[in-house]
């Protein structure tokens, strides 16, 4: 027989297994980082900037407005026969903007709307300069192309910190409601198992995942995007742990008293669908109004994203980020202790 | 009955004590001041119909559950000072518990063994349950006897001084209840405590030492199964159809009779002396111009003890 293994161990271990014979959860935890990160990285990639399109009366002119040609790298003119045609494309969004050639010219769009706003001033400023206009100012212009800076590269460290808390608040979640439902924790807690232990278990088995969830991810951004890790890659992965064992902790927390895995459900996504939204995701979580930037920034998901952002991007180090990793370990130590003090084992 | 257990490893005389216990859920009072004292190294049966309050009782025996009143020792030991001491010293297999599908029924075991400080080998455990050929199967593909055969190595893993059973064989074939009976048994034998509930009468008669008959959360009657039927007024039972049926009145008017029941066409009657209420039966159907179509009689069963307590039977609950 070989020598009895410790309980925190084979708890452990008992967990890891079972997550892994789990093929929906692998997939979810592996592939779904890795499609998002492709979809929304070609979605976005450098490109040249769209042509606006700007509708044009009289379609015999060809596109010309007062007689000579419209031409802007910005702009691509649809001839109308019509004013009223040009006009419904203009409500069907085909356009952004109509020229309708007459003296005055009357220019036709909705200024709410910021393609408009953009056709309206290039459309103006090809026409003035075609009739001879001459500006008084010199101006040179430089281009920025530089990686690091693109939207994948802001992207990536978000799905990065949106993996590791779904996968941390639902893999905990699911699988402690579920040992719930089957009974097996009530039996567990008619062993000389330490609770503590048990859920400590739980966390454990996610940060066993937590390197190849994140290898995964960075290889992919790196390899298929060319995103920097500028700071140094063991900052990067501590703060990834870090992450990870508050949302361990949130998952907890949430499971903790959860008798359904419906109530259970609805409860992480009264968890997560804020932190989605409001943590700089998709896009900088400084756009929403100020009044509700200390409940943001608040959030362990923010904290982990303008982490893992000041590492990768800036290469910042632990000095820059010390109070968000700071907040993150209070997230997870708060949750656990309270997770274990509601505990419902039966 | 007096104490017989001479065994030298049977311990201090008592493996579990309580005292008064009381525990409602609502307005249902699941147990209703219940005593009971269990002795080292018997098997206890705790019999009763469902929602009778035996889970309820073992679970607060087990420390699972808490009682509104009453005491509890175990092994001397009460729940709030020794729990973990406790925990090392008993198994415990609960009503349908499903273990988790992914693993195998070696993991499974080997990780009830890990939480206990000493226990036996899963290896040999497995062996003991006739389980070694499903060693590595996933439990998600046991039978129903076969993951009950697993919970029941479970509960041994930490080599048990008191094993409970909540309906260790409610729903399984008559081929796995036999081969638990005889790990049961074995269990007992080496002198090691078993406490279980049950409501099969089969069951308690093979197994349990002494029984106690629970009812409304109450003990109703306590003994050994024989010391149990020989209480009856009626220990005899004439099994017996005839055409056309005798009414209840007419079975009343024999000698001795007790409880009559009727399932079908048949009767059920529980006599005080075969030699006196036979004759008097068939010369009954005689004159009534009735033909006998059957005939039996057995000594009466735990069953017909409960039916002569509480009027119901205990399965058709």
């Amino acid at each position: 027989m070989s020598e009895p293994r410790r309980p925190l161990f084979a708890l452990t271990r008992a967990r890891v297994l079972e997550f892994i014979r789990e093929p929906e959860a692998v997939f979810w935890v592996f592939a779904f980082p890795v499609i998002m990160a492709l979809v929304l990285g070609f979605a976005f990639r450098d490109k040249a900037p769209e042509k606006l399109p700007v509708g044009v009366t009289g379609g015999a002119s060809g596109g010309a407005v007062g007689g000579r040609p419209l031409t802007s790298p910005l702009l691509r003119t649809i001839p109308f026969a019509t004013v009223e045609e040009g006009l419904q494309g203009l409500r069907t969004g085909k356009i952004a903007l109509l020229v309708e050639n007459k003296e005055p010219l009357i220019y036709h769009f909705d200024p709410t709307r910021p393609d408009a706003r953009l056709a309206r001033l290039e459309v103006d400023d090809a026409v003035q300069r075609a009739a001879g206009r001459r500006d008084p100012l010199r101006i040179r212009e430089e281009e920025m192309h530089e990686k690091g800076s693109r939207y994948i590269d802001f992207l990536l460290p978000g799905i990065l910190g949106l993996n590791l808390m779904g996968t941390g608040i639902w893999g905990i979640g699911f699988g402690i409601v579920n040992a719930r439902l089957k009974k097996t924790l009530k039996l567990m807690t008619a062993t000389p198992m330490r609770k503590s232990e048990y859920l400590l278990a739980q966390i454990l088995s996610r940060l066993f995942f937590l390197l190849l969830e994140i290898a995964v991810i960075l290889a992919f951004g790196v390899l298929a995007f060319g995103v920097p890790i500028r700071g140094s890659l063991g900052l990067l992965l501590a703060t990834a742990l870090l992450g990870s064992l508050s949302f361990a902790g949130l998952g907890l927390l949430v499971a903790a008293r959860a008798k359904t895995l419906e109530a259970a459900s609805g409860l992480m996504n009264l968890v997560m669908v804020p932190m989605w939204l409001l943590s700089g995701v998709f896009f900088s979580a400084e756009r929403f109004p100020n009044a509700v930037q200390p409940l943001i920034r608040a959030l362990p998901l923010t904290a982990l994203n303008d982490a893992l952002r000041a590492v990768m991007l800036e290469g910042k180090g632990v000095a820059a980020i010390g109070s968000l990793l700071l907040l993150l370990a209070v997230w997870g130590v708060v949750t656990f202790g309270v997770a274990l003090k509601i505990f419902r084992w039966q | 009955m007096s104490v017989a257990n001479d065994r030298p490893d049977s311990g201090t005389g008592t493996a579990i004590l309580c005292r008064g216990l009381r525990k409602h859920y609502d307005d249902v009072r699941a147990v209703d001041g219940l005593d009971l004292e269990i002795r080292s190294g018997e098997c206890f049966g705790l019999l009763g119909p469902n929602g009778a309050g035996k889970t309820t009782t073992i679970e607060i025996l087990e420390g699972l559950t808490k009682p509104d009143a009453g005491d509890v020792s175990i092994l001397g030991r009460r729940w709030g000072s020794h729990e973990r001491e406790l925990r090392a010293r008993l198994g415990v297999s609960l009503q349908e518990t499903r273990f988790s599908e992914k693993l195998t029924v070696y993991e499974t075991l080997d990780l009830f063994r890990s939480l206990y400080p000493r226990g036996r080998d899963p290896e040999l455990l497995l062996r003991d349950l006739s389980l070694e050929e499903k060693r590595d199967a996933r439990v998600g593909k046991l039978s129903g006897g076969q993951r009950q055969r697993l919970a029941v190595a479970c509960a041994l893993a930490g080599d048990p001084e008191i094993l409970f059973l909540d309906e260790p064989t409610t729903g399984l074939d008559p081929q796995s209840r036999l081969q638990l009976w005889e790990r049961f048994e074995g269990f007992r034998a080496a002198g090691r405590t078993v406490l279980l509930t049950t409501h099969y009468m089969e069951e308690a008669e093979r197994l349990c030492d002494r029984v106690a008959v629970v009812d409304h959360g109450k003990i109703i009657a306590q003994g050994t199964p024989a010391e149990l039927v020989a209480g009856l007024h009626a220990p005899h039972i004439v099994e017996f159809a005839s055409d056309p049926p005798l009414s209840a009145e007419d079975l009343k008017a024999l000698p001795g009779v007790g409880d009559c029941r009727k399932r079908d066409d048949r009767w059920f009657v529980g006599v005080a002396s075969l030699v006196d209420a036979v004759p008097a039966l068939l010369s009954r159907l005689e004159r009534g111009g009735s033909k006998l179509v059957s005939l039996s009689t057995h000594r009466a069963t735990l069953e017909d003890v409960f039916i002569s307590l509480t009027g119901r039977e205990l399965r058709d609950e």
